[in-house]
């Protein structure tokens, strides 16, 4: 039945109704919410038998979550920004090891200097890690993603990161639609692990591999995210018929047929782009909106067939490859390897910055008629930039950026925005 | 939103400013409850930030008859709440309002009082109105936490959502005598507003 409800709120009871049996989490906003409301869950006794552990890192989470899934166990974690990197060794053993855990990634920024407003800047720098990578839209695609994800892991053995935006998602109240248990019961069946530590039939998991063999058992991990790129859409397909709703899969289209441009994003940022094409398609402009839903693994192929048609693609990402400037662009521009077309690459709402309309329209605007820039930067107040561009280059002691910055923006209380 | 004439209007936005520990955020969580109960399609969101006790804090909640795509901040607010108007002149709270908009402050004082008369002087008058939120939350439900007051006050003002949408939003998100003294809280500021609003059309005709 529809509910009004906050997006963590939705997303934990979505959790619960995949039967997970150990959870292990660490606190970091915006990721606290979910685990707050699966602790209650828990305490309650609405999800039964399910072992809460409160842990003393993100480190230790994703160890808890290994040892769980080892044994055989359904095993859930969250997390967001630096408790994602504390757990990076981990997050490698995870895959490597084949161990099929979900965890919820409430995307926000990563330091210095620290913030804790969203960005994609988390997902983005474990993009490699091994792990599954779905990005949600809407609070209803999160709590949808989350039970296709249990589906997805542990039919690969291999862990899966749902990406929902922190803060724009995790504490938006909206309508959601919560199923039924038995629903998810019919499409989530139990957990059949392909390894399993048990006393009475000892064996080890996590064998050192040399040069002999360690391309080949890195190799798999890489075998199943290409396994992945056909099973999304055919979990997707199914859920569809058992929910009746369209929610992940690897790409989605938006007005994308006979469009001259067409806008590649991920996430929640898709909602104003789509509001923001429709305007534009209705005063004649042929654009499009390119939604990416599964990162990783990246459908190369799917993308260069909904793209290859187009005049020219605009990349909109919330993350910045220091030193090169677009992840996801770099991604789809080996998609259009061979096609030529204009491209551009936008960094944008880093840091919480809200990505509005109003510069959405420009910068498409700029798009069309081919005025941008191949790296832009929406809404950067270049003078903000420039000020301390110059005082480096006055002076050698010239001190710390954020300090400085902070400084010539002056106090800025919560206002409008 | 369904007017009198069911015919489709443009998104209702509308923005909450208060301070941490006043109920801003939950404040357009239950607005948003109450538009849902209403069969309507609603988003509430809070300024994202590492809100306290004391700092100022921002909500926003919009109400459409459609699915709500748009995920940006409400800049041109078609409503404004402030809870807190000690606000009025350390925060930029009327950032983006317009002359046709609707404002509701929680105080005892008039818009004149507040020396905003010259700010507000083209805008729609029976759309401004003050109520003293904090004190009818203190009478009912003994503490000066105002957000269900004045959601009660609001839904006469704009007869955008109805008292008992409010009532049940409430309810949804408390329980017990809390959930009752808002509910109490709510019945008086609607009625306040409405005296007030009756009052300003009274003189407008006489």
């Amino acid at each position: 039945m529809p509910r009004q409800v906050e997006g963590s709120r939705a997303v934990a009871e979505a959790v619960a109704l995949c039967r997970p049996e150990v959870i292990c989490a660490y606190p970091i906003s915006p990721q606290t919410h979910i685990v707050e409301n699966l602790s209650q869950l828990v305490k309650s006794g609405e999800l039964s038998p399910c072992e809460l552990v409160n842990v003393e890192s993100e480190f230790a989470a994703m160890s808890v979550a290994i040892g769980a899934s080892a044994t055989g166990a359904r095993a859930y974690t969250a997390t967001a920004s630096q408790g994602l990197l504390y757990m990076t060794e981990a997050l490698y053993n995870a895959s490597g090891l084949g161990l099929p855990i979900v965890m919820t990634l409430a995307n926000r920024a990563i330091g210095a200097p620290i913030n804790i407003w969203n960005d994609h800047s988390d997902s983005m720098s474990q993009r490699d890690c091994g792990w599954i990578q779905l990005f949600a839209e809407t609070n209803q695609e999160a709590l949808d993603l989350h039970i296709q994800a249990f589906r997805l892991a542990e039919e690969l053995s291999t862990p899966v990161m749902v990406c929902m935006d922190g803060f724009i998602l995790t504490h938006a109240v909206e309508r959601v639609d919560v199923p039924a248990q038995e629903q998810v019961d019919a499409f989530l069946p139990s957990f059949q692990p392909r390894q399993v530590l048990d006393p009475d039939e000892p064996i080890s998991i996590g064998a050192m591999v040399g040069p002999e063999a360690f391309m080949e058992v890195k190799y798999l991990a890489h075998a199943k995210q290409m396994q992945a790129l056909q099973l999304i859409p055919e979990i997707a397909a199914d859920f569809k018929d058992e929910f009746g709703r369209d929610s992940g899969g690897l790409i989605r289209c938006y007005r994308t047929e006979d469009a001259e441009t067409i806008v590649v994003a991920l996430g929640s940022v898709l909602g104003t782009i789509k509001d923001t094409v429709d305007e534009l398609c209705e005063q004649g402009v042929k654009i499009g909106v390119l939604g990416i839903s599964s990162f990783r693994p990246f459908p190369l192929e799917v993308v260069r067939e909904a793209l290859g048609q187009c005049q020219r693609v605009v990349v909109l990402e919330k993350a910045l490859a220091v030193g090169i400037g677009g992840i996801v662009a770099a991604n789809v521009r080996m998609a259009l390897a061979g096609i030529q077309l204009h491209g551009y690459t936008v960094i944008a709402g880093l840091g919480g910055r809200p990505i509005t309309k109003d510069s959405l329209h420009g910068l498409f605007t700029d798009a069309i008629a081919d005025r941008l820039e191949p790296l832009t930067f929406l809404d950067m107040d270049w003078d903000v930039v420039n000020r301390e561009l110059e005082r480096m280059g006055s002076s050698r002691a010239s001190g710390p950026h954020a300090e400085n910055i902070l400084r010539d923006v002056g106090p800025v209380a919560a206002g409008p925005v | 939103m369904r007017g009198l004439t069911d015919i489709p209007v443009p998104m209702f936005q509308v923005r909450i400013h208060g301070r941490g520990g006043q109920g801003v955020v939950t404040a357009a969580e239950m607005l948003s409850l109450a538009a849902f109960d209403e069969g309507r399609a609603a988003q509430a969101f809070p300024s994202f930030g590492s809100e306290r006790m004391g700092a100022p804090v921002v909500s926003f909640c919009r109400i459409d008859d459609r699915e709500i795509r748009v995920r940006e901040p409400v800049m041109e607010p078609d409503a404004l709440i402030v809870v807190d108007p000690t606000l009025l002149h350390q925060v930029d709270v009327f950032g983006g309002c317009k002359p046709d908009g609707f404002i509701l402050i929680n105080t005892a004082k008039s818009f004149d009082d507040l020396g905003l008369g010259e700010f507000v002087k083209d805008f729609r008058h029976e759309r401004l109105l003050t109520v003293p939120a904090s004190d009818l939350a203190r009478e009912h439900t003994g503490r000066a936490v105002a957000n269900a007051a004045l959601l009660g006050g609001f839904a006469a003002l704009s007869g955008l959502i109805s008292l008992e949408s409010v009532a049940s939003a409430i309810r949804e998100r408390f329980t017990g005598v809390i959930a009752e003294g808002n509910v109490a809280a709510a019945r008086a500021a609607h009625a306040w507003v409405a005296d007030e609003m009756r009052e300003l059309t009274g003189a407008a005709s006489g």
